[in-house]
């Protein structure tokens, strides 16, 4: 009986989770009801996948990350004590804590003081049902650290919750900030509204060095190779040609002394395509990995079957207090990705945890101080009940966020409640009608494409809505465009409304061949309900038969072009809410929430070159060569021969008969 | 003797237009070419044109102009990007006369074909004089009096030369589409005017001037200096100190000029950013679009190791044929001018129509070579059916897809062929008519049988 019951409960283990959890002892009774239940909604996915091997094969990694893991599982005393509620398993910790890792406990255990803990992590999970019927998940964990990696004298070296990797790259290369988006899919911002983090399609990555770095661009090449290594991806094909200086687009984000852009680089790698290889050394970088907490909903099988992907990693410092005497380093690893209602929901209007990740949630990550599901509620309360989420909890919270009233209902992971009697949290989502609802077209989006024809010139239109009833506002266009379009900035309009608008500031680099990209950053100021379109010519060039990709013929992209822009924000429009709020808070209608930080990305471009013929180097060097030697030749012929009368040659006999006189001392014939 | 003094003078008195009437043509020949140009700068064709891979290198383009200007507007270096490969003192000048650019290359076309005018024009006086020396001096054999030049003849080699220039079409289209080409296609012929005129000091700027425009005219500095020591009857001779110091006049004085331009460029933007980007540009050909040359496919096609060997051997072999072609050319320093312009115009790095139609413009000065020419009929075919295939494959290849790049490839390397066999002839035309000039024209064997002539 004993051993059927740990049988069910590894294999519960082995679906829900896929590997190993700290938390183990629950009632076996629950266990097992748990159980049920996902079968159920599996539909019979997965029950193949659970074989006597994996059994094995799992216990033992089960049994070795318990032997290793505890000394990684130092937390913070206010953590611990949120995250047990149940003693029996606090006292399991402990006990691994005291049994297996002596080494760590000798130092503390002299001082007799629990070690001031200076890190600390959190994780949350946003849904927010999207009216299109699909569903945008956004996961962050956020790790804080109140250390100075940069201090030269005194190296840090112990590390806990910050991922060491990245710790060390941080110090070696003297990096004040660090951003990387990994994205798959192009986010609809017409359809889908504005995202929590934008990122482009592709690898986007931009650093911010210390101003002590003396050889930016060699800091720059060895932090791609070194980045590409962490992140298995091809970030070693960032160089000189692809890397800009933005002027003003990318400041950065959090405390900085320094604004110089000769310390910024930026460069984004559109075709980089993202995959399993680059989400498992991202999740390795959480403290739980994808063992625990919010994390083991991220199984690439489910999350790369989705419309829109995207990882990244922001490092920044923050102030450690108001004061900001001390600063703190900041590690926030996002994840997001948008589930189509077709391809992953079968076109049915209902999703749930289970339906989108194949995993329900059941506990938080140990390491955390705070771990929440918050679940995008907005359409439910504004009366008309479009979707109906389970299970409904009381807590509820409203942010302005992106210029926008939402509502949320909160999860707090750390507490019971959530789970409910099933110790399993499966929220579930589900529309009342099942047609989609038009949205509110965004205040801010843009699109761009190519025009014209031909190989050998081209246009690249940018339309920039404005889709406030009332008030005009600047946005900041970057683009970056490679060499081998070679952009005529003469041609540049920039036209709203049908009248031209002139941008008050343009920072324009041109390219250097195969040496850098071009670089037009500019401010224009969107008129109120307009669409603003921005054309600029270009030629292509023709390139080296060697300097083409593989395929040469599918084009080369364009990365999108960045709109950076203070949005006046939705909630300045809403002439209702005021009345809920003290008079004396309205008095003037500039409110502190007026405008938002909005960064849009517009639509990589794909553009064709003309091609040499790749099969006949030989043939064109010998063919080139033959006509100047046609020119040589003849010139040759021409400037080193006399003209002369032609004299008929002397038969053979005639010739033979005067070799034979010549020997005979005779004049010749 | 007497049989040739018959010849010319019989010729000599053919009636001769008053240089009034001349100079009437030569205006009549001017307003038909700018009416001509005017019309399609007003015509939809411009903007074609304009964007003709044949008609506009990276050079030249005038797209680049304006694109320089823009950058200098916004306070970037127009050199700091690699659009833009004009000289400093080009940027100056259209900084002025921006609005009236399609005047301004009215005028330099204008210019070109008066010059060349007044130097064909003056040459030939000269060359007739030399000849009526030597036959007076008998040092002509009897039997060549057919290919002694008339007067009359001669009386219409200017204004050929000015008609083949300003309405060549290739003229036309590079003028129509504002290439730079038709600028320093004037100070060339300013250069040639001076040198024909005497005036050492001029020659000497307007080739600096050349040569801070599109470097390769450096080699017209053999021609222009034979040209002044013949006509300035100094032996050319390593011994004689006369040539010495000539030469040395004639040599500081071109680089003097050559380093003042330099430098007042080097002011006007203050910064020697342009040498690089268009000495560079010229030398290391890193733009492969197509052109009617030789250069971009082979160095698209170019194995990379083999690129730096290959650029030195084209470059040097544009400016390699000035010795030989001085040395067999001493006493013939215009025919000398006009191989080098035309060797220029063929292997240089970024030619265009504009290149070619300054050397064509000669063509009627050789107008007495044409019983010796072989195969001006071929060459005279190829030339117009690649002039008109150019458009067709490069529609074929780029807006419609229908070809690649070798059919493009294929054009210019027949079109080429077709230039150098032109010259070739040329050559030999001009060495032939010389070698029967010393030894007469029918040679005839001991048999009475006609002699054949070949190079040995």
């Amino acid at each position: 009986m004993a051993g059927a019951v740990f049988g069910m409960l590894l294999l519960f283990v082995f679906i829900n989770f896929g590997s190993l959890t700290i938390k183990s002892e629950v009632s076996h009774l629950d266990e097992e009801q748990i159980f049920s239940t996902s079968k159920v909604s599996t539909e019979e996915e997965h029950q193949n996948q659970v074989s006597d091997t994996n059994f094995h094969h799992h216990r033992d990694t089960l049994q070795d990350e318990e032997r290793t893991d505890p000394a990684e599982l130092w937390t913070s005393p206010e953590s611990r004590s949120q995250q047990y509620e149940t003693p029996l398993v606090e006292s399991h910790v402990e006990e691994g804590r005291q049994n297996e890792a002596p080494a760590t406990r000798n130092g503390l255990a002299e001082s007799g003081q629990p070690p001031k803990v200076n890190d600390r992590f959190q994780e949350e999970l946003v849904i927010r049902p999207l009216l299109s019927g699909d569903v945008y998940s956004s996961f962050q964990f956020r790790t804080r650290w109140d250390t100075d990696l940069l201090n030269k004298q005194k190296k840090v070296s112990h590390f806990r919750l910050f991922p060491k990797s990245l710790g060390q790259v941080i110090s070696k290369f003297s990096i004040r900030e660090l951003h990387i988006s990994f994205t798959q899919g192009f986010w609809r911002t017409q359809q889908w509204g504005p995202p929590f983090l934008p990122a482009p399609p592709g690898v986007e990555l931009w650093v911010w060095f210390e101003h002590t770095v003396q050889d930016v661009d060699r800091s720059w090449k060895e932090l791609t190779s070194v980045l590409s290594g962490i992140f298995c991806a091809s970030l070693n094909f960032i160089d000189s040609t692809n890397t800009i200086q933005p002027s003003a687009s990318f400041k950065p984000l959090g405390v900085a002394n320094v604004t110089d852009q000769r310390f910024l680089r930026y460069a984004v790698l559109p075709r980089e395509v993202v995959c399993t290889e680059n989400l498992t050394p991202w999740k390795k970088l959480l403290p739980c990995d994808s063992k625990a907490g919010l994390a083991v909903l991220l199984k690439s099988e489910k999350l790369f079957h989705s419309s829109f992907h995207s990882q990244a990693v922001h490092i920044q410092p923050i102030c450690q207090d108001l004061q900001c005497k001390k600063t703190s380093w900041e590690l926030r690893q996002t994840l997001s990705v948008v589930f189509d209602l077709h391809a992953t929901g079968q076109s049915k209007r209902e999703w749930s945890l289970f339906k989108m990740f194949s995993r329900t949630l059941t506990e938080p990550c140990p390491l955390a101080s705070t771990s929440k599901v918050y679940v995008d509620i907005t359409e439910t309360s504004k009366g008309d009940d479009l979707i109906e989420v389970a299970p409904a909890v009381t807590l509820q919270m409203q942010a302005v966020v992106l210029g926008d009233r939402r509502k949320y209902m909160v999860y707090d992971l750390m507490t019971p409640e959530p789970y409910g009697s099933l110790r399993s949290l499966n929220i579930l989502l589900k529309w009342k009608l099942q047609d989609s609802e038009e949205m509110l077209p965004p205040i801010l989006h843009a699109e761009r494409y190519v025009g014209g024809y031909g190989l050998q010139t081209g246009e690249i239109h940018t339309l920039i809505y404005n889709n406030h009833p009332f008030r005009a506002f600047p946005i900041l266009l970057m683009e970056s465009v490679p060499w081998y379009l070679r952009l005529y900035i003469h041609t540049l309009s920039v036209i709203s409304k049908g009248r031209e608008n002139k941008p008050s500031y343009i920072h324009y680099r041109p390219s250097k061949d195969r040496q850098y990209p071009h670089l037009l950053e500019m401010l224009v100021q969107l008129p109120p309900n307009s669409i603003t379109k921005v054309t600029v010519q270009f030629e292509r060039a023709l390139l080296k038969w060697t300097e083409y990709p593989p395929d040469p013929n599918h084009g080369f992209y364009v990365s999108s072009s960045v709109l950076s822009a203070q949005v006046p924000s939705a909630v300045a429009l809403d002439a209702n809410h005021t009345t809920e709020e003290p008079l004396f808070t309205n008095l003037f209608p500039i409110m502190e929430e007026s405008s938002y930080f909005m960064r849009v990305y517009t639509e990589p471009l794909l553009v064709n070159l003309p091609t040499p013929d790749f099969s006949m180097p030989y043939n064109v060097i010998c063919l080139t060569c033959t006509v100047v030697a046609v020119g040589y030749g003849s010139l040759y012929n021409l400037l080193t021969r006399t003209f002369q009368v032609e004299e008929p040659s002397a038969g053979l006999a005639k010739r033979i008969a005067n070799v034979i006189r010549r020997l005979r001392g005779v004049p010749p014939l | 003797m007497p049989a040739i003094f018959h010849y010319i003078s019989q010729h000599a008195r053919g009636e001769r237009l008053p240089p009034a009437e001349m100079a009437a043509s030569l205006v009549l020949v001017l307003l038909i070419a700018v009416t001509v140009r005017a019309v399609l700068f007003r015509s939809s064709l411009a903007e074609i044109i304009a964007e003709r891979v044949e008609v506009v290198s990276p050079l030249n383009g005038w797209k680049r102009v304006v694109e320089g200007l823009a950058l200098l507007d916004l306070g970037v270096s127009p050199y700091s990007g690699d659009v833009f490969h004009e000289t400093p003192l080009m940027i100056y000048l259209f900084h002025f006369v921006i609005d009236y650019s399609e005047i301004v290359f009215m005028i330099a076309d204008a210019i070109t074909a008066v010059a060349l005018y007044l130097a064909v024009q003056d040459y030939n006086k000269i060359v007739y004089r030399k000849q009526k020396y030597t036959l007076e001096a008998g040092r002509y054999p009897l039997d060549v009096a057919e290919l002694l030049r008339t007067p009359k003849e001669m009386m219409y080699i200017p204004i050929k030369v000015a008609v083949f220039y300003l309405l060549n079409p290739f003229t036309v289209l590079s003028c129509v589409a504002k290439s730079t080409c038709g600028l320093n296609n004037a100070v060339t012929a300013l250069f040639i005017l001076c040198t024909i005129k005497g005036s050492a000091l001029l020659s000497a700027i307007f080739l600096a001037l050349a040569t801070y425009q599109s470097l390769y005219p450096f080699t017209l500095f053999a021609p222009a200096l034979l040209y002044q020591l013949q006509r300035l009857y100094i032996p050319i001779s390593v011994h004689s100190p006369r040539f010495w110091i000539f030469t040395s006049q004639y040599g500081s004085m071109y680089l003097g000029s050559l380093v003042v331009i330099t430098c007042l460029s080097f002011f006007l933007l203050s910064s020697w950013d342009f040498v690089t980007s268009v000495y560079g540009f010229i030398l290391s050909v890193p733009d492969l679009t197509p052109n009617i040359g030789l250069f971009w496919y082979f160095f698209a096609e170019m194995f990379e190791h083999f690129r730096p060997f290959f650029i030195c051997v084209f470059q040097i072999n544009v400016v390699f044929y000035t010795i030989p072609l001085s040395v067999k050319l001493k006493e013939h320093p215009i025919f000398l001018m006009f191989m080098q312009i035309a060797v220029i115009s063929i292997f240089k790095s970024y030619p265009t129509v504009g290149d070619i139609s300054l050397y064509m413009a000669f063509l009627p000065l050789w107008h007495h070579l044409y019983r010796f020419l072989r195969n001006i009929f071929l060459v005279s075919i190829v030339l117009i059916a690649c002039s008109v295939l150019f458009p067709v494959l490069w529609h074929l290849w780029i807006y419609a897809g229908s070809a690649n790049s070798n059919f493009y490839y294929a054009i210019t390397l027949a079109f080429n062929v077709g230039q150098i066999l032109l010259v070739s002839d040329y050559f030999y035309a001009y060495l032939r008519r010389e070698h029967h000039l010393i030894h007469g024209l029918y040679l005839k064997k001991k048999d009475g049988t006609e002699e054949t002539l070949i190079l040995k």
